[in-house]
């Protein structure tokens, strides 16, 4: 369970980027969030494990973001970056993938087994062993989500989550989001990957929730997408 | 290729080396450091005039690169920019101290020159046991080794944090130079009029970085231990091997054994 309550925020000396957000993502719930470049959907993520404190209320399976509990929190929360660059710091993709599971208590063994497990749901056991500077964007992109997954998080954030993905990636993706009973927030410009993989749809315009609803709804109403500078997704063409 | 993703390069290819597996590798980290750290001890304890006993100093190292299966040139080629600095310690030694010790047919060799050829080889030694260390041991992993003798935390994120804030700096610029130069064709380097901008352009994206992924390793628990670093099995013979070198470091330091084995002969 996801809520936010009130959420607003804005970066110091700048306008408001996010007023008055309120929604909830219900336990196993995907939602998509969709909006234009600059509308504030990686500037709300980034509220939930604390990285932005905004003001407002935002709880995540039952604990309130607030200083005191961010380790709490964080450890609930698996969050896959906008840029894979930031995500990766390790060498290796399986240093990076056994650094959450390891901190949080695992055994090297058991992180790795659980790794292993990850990088074949999503088809790419391959880049395992792989240096982090050697392999492809799309590659870091998948090798990134990878990471967070193998955290088991209870709630997943996802940046852009298919950008430079190539088609077959692009559906492994798809197809692990599908499988996984979490709680998601996935914001994206992909709509047709909203539309296959979310049930519910959260709209944001200028930081204010413009839309809220059905999946099917929202990505068919071309009036209101247009309006808020996005197209109806391809499939629906 | 720029400078700075040759260095960039470099920087990783360290990690690729320290990642590699052989006998060496496979020592516990915690006794690679102490091992380090007595030879560096005891190298440069050694009397300036004392270069046929320091000499022998070279085996350490020399066992070293053959046992973790690097080649001894690598060492060489990576620090040659450092090398001459640390050969350079010792130049004015040879005009200060003059005092004649032998003389090789027409060349009087000065106590000075002896003081100063010590000197080199010392700071030479003591690079490539340095060096030895960080090629065959990750960064996090001395980290950790470094906890478990109660190193401060904030050393060893320090420590770890300049690892990785370097190569975030030297990304930072290749990139820029990169994108600099495609459209500023023809051009040799940064036109100093740009310099200002450029710097300050460069600072503030690494410092983003930086943050980003400090912010991405708290997001992953990360809190100052290096748990992660745990588990990986090191050779069981890691502590015996330390003690040998150690045992092995002293006598030598002690006792001349070039001339030992000299005047076993003569
Ligand atoms: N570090 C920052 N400092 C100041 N303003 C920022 C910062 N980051 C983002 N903004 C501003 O906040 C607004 C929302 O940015 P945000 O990154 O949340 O957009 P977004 O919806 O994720 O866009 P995109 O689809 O392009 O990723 C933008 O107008 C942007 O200019
Ligand atoms: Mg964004």
């Amino acid at each position: 369970m996801l809520i936010f309550e009130n959420v607003c925020f804005s970066y110091p000396g700048g306008s408001p980027v996010l007023e008055e957000v309120t929604f909830a993502v219900r336990n196993a719930e995907k939602v998509g969030l969709i909006g234009a470049n600059g509308a504030g959907k990686s500037t709300l993520l980034k509220c939930v494990p604390g990285l932005l404190t905004a003001s407002g209320k935002i709880t995540v399976s039952g604990i309130e973001v607030c200083r005191e509990k961010l380790a709490d929190v964080r450890r609930k929360v698996g969050y896959v970056l906008q840029d894979p660059d930031n995500q990766m710091f390790m060498p290796k993709v399986i240093d990076d993938m056994i650094f959450g599971p390891v901190n949080y208590g695992l055994s090297r063994e058991e992180a790795e087994a659980q790794a292993d497990k990850v990088l074949e749901d999503l088809g790419i056991s391959r880049l395992r062993d792989r240096y982090n500077h050697r392999i492809s964007g799309g590659e870091k992109r998948m090798a990134a989500i990878a990471t967070v997954l193998a955290m088991e998080p209870d709630v997943m954030l996802m940046d852009e989550p298919s950008s430079s993905l190539d088609p077959k990636n692009r559906r492994a993706l798809i197809n692990t989001i599908k499988k996984l009973d979490k709680t998601m927030l996935i914001a994206s410009h992909d709509l047709d990957m909203i539309l296959d993989t979310c049930s519910r749809v959260v709209l944001l315009d200028g930081g204010k929730v413009i839309a809220d609803g059905e999946c099917g709804d929202i990505l068919h109403d071309r009036e209101l997408l247009e309006a808020h500078c996005l197209e109806l997704p391809l499939s629906l063409l | 290729m720029d400078n700075a993703e040759r260095a960039l390069l470099d920087l990783r290819a360290m990690d690729e080396l320290a990642s590699m597996d052989s006998p060496y590798h496979r020592l516990s980290p915690l006794s690679k450091l102490v091992m380090t750290i007595v030879y560096i001890l005891i190298t440069t304890s050694f009397h300036k005039y004392d270069l046929t006993g320091l000499l022998f100093m070279v085996i350490f190292p020399l066992l070293g690169y053959q046992f973790a299966m690097i080649p001894v040139s690598t060492c060489f080629s990576k620090l040659r920019g450092v090398l001459p600095l640390v050969a350079a310690v010792g130049l004015l030694n040879p005009l200060f101290d003059r005092v004649p010790v032998f003389r090789i047919g027409r060349i009087t060799v000065t106590s000075g020159m002896v003081s100063m050829i010590t000197l080199m080889l010392k700071g030479v030694f003591c690079l490539m046991a340095s060096f030895l260390l960080m090629a065959t041991t990750q960064i996090d992993d001395l980290c950790r080794a470094l906890r478990r003798i109660h190193c401060p935390r904030v050393i060893t994120s320090l420590i770890l944090l300049t690892f990785r804030y370097t190569s975030v700096l030297l990304d930072e610029v290749s990139d820029m130079t990169q994108a600099y130069s495609l459209r500023a064709p023809g051009q040799k380097g940064i036109h100093i009029s740009a310099w200002g901008t450029f710097l300050g352009q460069l600072l503030l994206r690494t410092m983003d970085r930086a943050d980003a992924l400090y912010e991405a390793m708290m997001l992953r628990g990360f809190s100052g231990e290096f748990h992660y670093a745990a588990g990986k099995r090191s050779s069981r013979y890691s502590w015996a091997v330390t003690l040998a070198v150690c045992i092995a470091a002293v006598t030598a330091r002690y006792i001349n054994i070039p001339a030992f084995l000299t005047s076993l002969f003569i």
